[in-house]
């Protein structure tokens, strides 16, 4: 609290009334999010959940700015977005690497676009290697993308944002096409990174329990169109293996309120799974 | 036998094969020129023998290394320009689905007419010599260049561009970084076809006005009655029609990593 940036705008990334649809030529427009807002602390993990197509994407779109809101707007330390931020990172489903770069030329592009701060080659070289040490890949520099597994690839597209030394990381489930072990590992990766750049982040998942293991603030989008319904507070430390129990009750508590949120909407197939 | 020696041992098998066939191809050959060769006394300068003793003497002596880099240098020139015109039009055509649309009927109903028909009006318009040459030869490349590119542009990633767009890539950045290397696959697939559709069509069209080049050569034998040396133009120009086209093939696999396409 000491900091005067962070006594100016204590929220890093700042959502306010967003209000967002999708046009429809002939059909009425789909009104996906009405009057949304968000907080997020400086090294605030906080994960979003809510039934499929509630707009939990869209908001992530809008978010990393590569989508304007109907109404509302969204700030970065106080500033108002217009277009993506450079100390904004986006990790999608799909590591979406490209396949005709190796690991560390994937790791290391959007480096060097004209809207990114400049770096001098020495500075660059270090950034691309301390990502891919971060997540382990330093064995397999040259290899491509085409012979990369799942969580491999995945990897890869967290060290390409990390590399940008993001302050805010933006990311749509990013281990739900991972095996259960994997999906284990990376959870871990991603909770020591962002304690350990005290960088802050924005997880849409549709896993309870992985918002229950990263997150520090829990919310839940629902109705139609989508708006806040829900919000938890965990303060359990980390790792939270160990005090999984004392989560249990919350847990029950998220399942109610997205049950209740299902029943006023459609039903969604991944939450049923992740229900039972 | 073990996983290792199974390729290993299908592709000297493939090339054992290969070799086979063009042993099978010279014995239907020496065939064909004795069967020939009961009714035109001339045919035995059109045999295996004559020609490649002939062949010999004229590389020996360098006599058909002018008209060789001649018609190699066609054949580049041509696909430059061709590569020049056909990639930007293809990205501009898989790119817009109005441009796709209303050039599609023009360009199926181009890309059927023989280039060949344009000559008469080629000579007309640039005179004799090598613009013609050049004219003719960019027509047929460009048509399997633009529908390659076009192809290539159409199933680019979306996922990519949202990747550059929230990098804040500018537009040529998105084009240099992301669409030039997502299509360069299938530019290089245009460029292959593009090479051997030139090929075919050089000789018939060196064959108007010129005083180099293998067609030229052609033409020139028939009229010193050097059939010997008419012969070996031919396993020439197939031998190196072979050779460019396995190079377009090496380029394709050198620049293109799996999975790219
Ligand atoms: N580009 C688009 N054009 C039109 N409608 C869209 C578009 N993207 C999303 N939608 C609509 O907006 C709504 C919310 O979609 P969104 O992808 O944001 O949901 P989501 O919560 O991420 O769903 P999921 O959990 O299945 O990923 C859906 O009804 C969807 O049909
Ligand atoms: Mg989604």
């Amino acid at each position: 609290m000491s900091k005067p940036t962070t006594m100016l705008h204590p929220a890093v990334l700042e959502a306010s009334h967003i209000a967002l649809s999708y046009g429809h030529a002939g059909r009425a427009t789909n009104v996906v999010l009405r009057d949304f807002s968000l907080q997020l602390k400086a090294g605030e993990v906080v994960a979003v959940l809510g039934p499929s197509g509630v707009g939990k994407s869209s908001l992530l779109r809008v978010l990393a700015g590569l989508q304007t809101p109907d109404n509302g707007g969204v700030r970065v330390h106080g500033e108002s977005l217009r277009g993506p931020h450079p100390r904004v990172g986006l990790v999608f489903q799909d590591p979406c690497l490209l396949p005709w770069l190796t690991l560390e030329q994937n790791v290391g592009f959007g480096l060097d676009f004209r809207h990114q701060p400049v770096l001098d080659a020495k500075t660059r070289r270090e950034r691309v290697r301390d990502a891919i040490t971060e997540v382990d890949l330093q064995h397999a520099l040259g290899h491509y993308p085409s012979e990369l597994s799942g969580g491999m690839a995945q990897r890869v597209a967290l060290a390409r944002c990390l590399a940008r030394q993001p302050e805010i990381l933006l990311l749509d489930e990013p281990f739900s096409a991972l095996d259960e072990i994997t999906r284990g590992d990376m959870q871990t990766l991603l909770q020591q990174i962002t304690a350990r750049h005290k960088t802050a982040a924005v997880l849409v998942t549709h896993d309870i329990d992985e918002a229950l293991v990263l997150a520090d603030r829990i919310v839940l989008l629902g109705g139609q169109p989508g708006g806040l319904i829900g919000e938890w507070r965990i303060e359990q430390p980390h790792p939270r293996d160990a005090v999984a129990a004392e989560l249990t009750r919350v847990r029950v508590e998220i399942v109610q309120a997205l049950r209740e949120a299902r029943r006023a909407g459609s039903p969604p197939a991944e939450l049923q799974r992740a229900v039972a | 036998m073990n996983a290792t020696s199974i390729p290993l041992h299908r592709s000297s098998a493939r090339i054992g094969l290969s070799l086979f066939g063009l042993f099978v191809l010279l014995v239907l050959w020496s065939l064909g020129i004795h069967v020939l060769g009961k009714s035109m006394p001339l045919a035995g300068a059109l045999s295996p023998g004559d020609t490649f003793h002939s062949l010999y003497d004229l590389l020996a002596r360098n006599e058909l290394t002018r008209h060789t880099l001649t018609s190699l240098k066609r054949v580049m020139v041509s696909l430059l320009a061709a590569l020049a015109l056909g990639v930007p039009i293809g990205v501009a055509v898989g790119s817009s689905r109005a441009l796709d649309s209303g050039t599609s009927g023009a360009f199926q109903f181009l890309r059927m007419i023989s280039p060949l028909s344009w000559m008469p009006i080629a000579v007309m318009i640039f005179g004799i010599g090598d613009s013609p040459i050049y004219f003719l030869l960019t027509i047929t490349a460009v048509w399997p260049i633009i529908l390659n590119t076009s192809a290539g542009v159409r199933q680019l990633n979306p996922r990519w561009l949202l990747l550059a767009r929230s990098l804040s890539a500018t537009r040529g950045e998105i084009l240099w970084r992301i669409v030039v290397p997502g299509i360069l696959g299938h530019v290089l697939t245009g460029v292959r076809v593009a090479i051997g559709m030139i090929w075919i069509l050089l000789i018939p069209c060196e064959m108007l006005g010129v005083s180099s080049g293998l067609g030229y050569f052609i033409l020139d034998t028939r009229d010193r009655l050097a059939y010997s040396e008419l012969m070996a133009a031919i396993v020439l120009i197939g031998a190196l029609g072979f050779l460019l086209d396995a190079l377009a093939q090496r380029l394709h696999r050198h620049w293109v990593p799996a999975g790219t396409d």
